[in-house]
């Protein structure tokens, strides 16, 4: 059965209510399978028009480190979410072919590898922040980092940066 | 399933507004549809449209903003700034699509 509805019906895109909605995300895991939470959602914000902010520290670090960005692992190893024996996780090799597996199912549901994840985060818009601490720690500067990143800064100017912001810590 | 009259035509759509019927979608409607939501129809928005209308045909489901820049081939800024703040959902209603369900 249809129903005559008037006025006509429009979907609500409530541009104004997410005007000035701000995410703050902390980035501080370096391991293949904790990089995509953060990223996964910041592309989420930003496609409803929130303003994001990703803040990379620790071990974050590797998420944005040219060197390091497209060499994410996951390891079976202390995850008991794989449901596997612990000991087989720390045979040789291991590593490498859960990682594998891994990168092969994410690219399997058309899921980018992290450096192009970023390069699409920037482009929605997204603002990638540095920590201070962790680059002075690894003595890594900005000509390290990927090339979006808009700064090195350290935790109080994140702070303010993100004032009023909803945070997630990864 | 409710009944809208957009431009003086009777069209189907879901509980939100979005078109229910892909048949029901002709470029016409698609500007009608636009200026509902404040933005005017060039070459370039139709690029978008056509690509996600062509898309759907033979997927069965609305692509997502990933999607229609690497096999669109229209770079992620550009659907921002063409479709503002909310790119995949303001496309998909014009195109008279779903919404895309996928999260990348």
């Amino acid at each position: 059965m249809t129903t005559r509805a008037a006025p006509a019906i429009v979907p609500n895109f409530d541009d104004d209510a997410t005007t000035g909605r701000k995410l703050a995300i902390i980035c501080s895991k370096g391991t293949l399978d904790m990089a995509y939470p953060g990223l996964i959602l910041a592309n989420a914000a930003l496609g409803e028009g929130v303003e994001t902010h990703l803040f990379f520290t620790f071990w974050g670090f590797d998420m944005i480190t040219k060197s390091r960005m497209n060499d994410l692992k996951f390891t079976m190893l202390g995850n008991t979410a794989t449901h596997l024996p612990q000991g087989i996780g720390g045979l040789p090799g291991m590593t490498a072919m859960a990682t594998q597996r891994m990168k092969k199912q994410i690219a399997e549901v058309g899921v980018p590898e992290v450096p192009e994840f970023l390069e699409q985060i920037v482009a929605s818009g997204g603002h990638l922040w540095a920590c201070r601490m962790s680059a002075d720690m690894m003595h890594l500067t900005q000509d390290d980092l990927y090339e979006g990143v808009e700064d090195i800064i350290n935790a109080a100017d994140f702070i303010e940066k993100t004032a009023g912001a909803q945070l997630l810590f990864i | 399933m409710p009944v809208t009259t957009i431009a003086g035509r009777d069209i189907h759509v879901d509980d939100e507004g979005f078109l229910a019927a892909y048949n029901e979608w002709d470029p016409d409607l698609a500007k009608q549809l636009a200026a509902q939501i404040g933005i005017e129809l060039t070459d370039a928005h139709f690029k978008a449209i056509d690509f996600l209308r062509a898309d759907y045909a033979t997927q069965g489901e609305t692509a997502t903003l990933r999607r229609v820049s690497t096999l669109g081939g229209i770079p992620t800024k550009e659907l921002f700034t063409l479709f503002p703040k909310k790119p995949a959902k303001k496309m998909a209603y014009i195109a008279g699509l779903p919404k895309p369900h996928g999260c990348v």
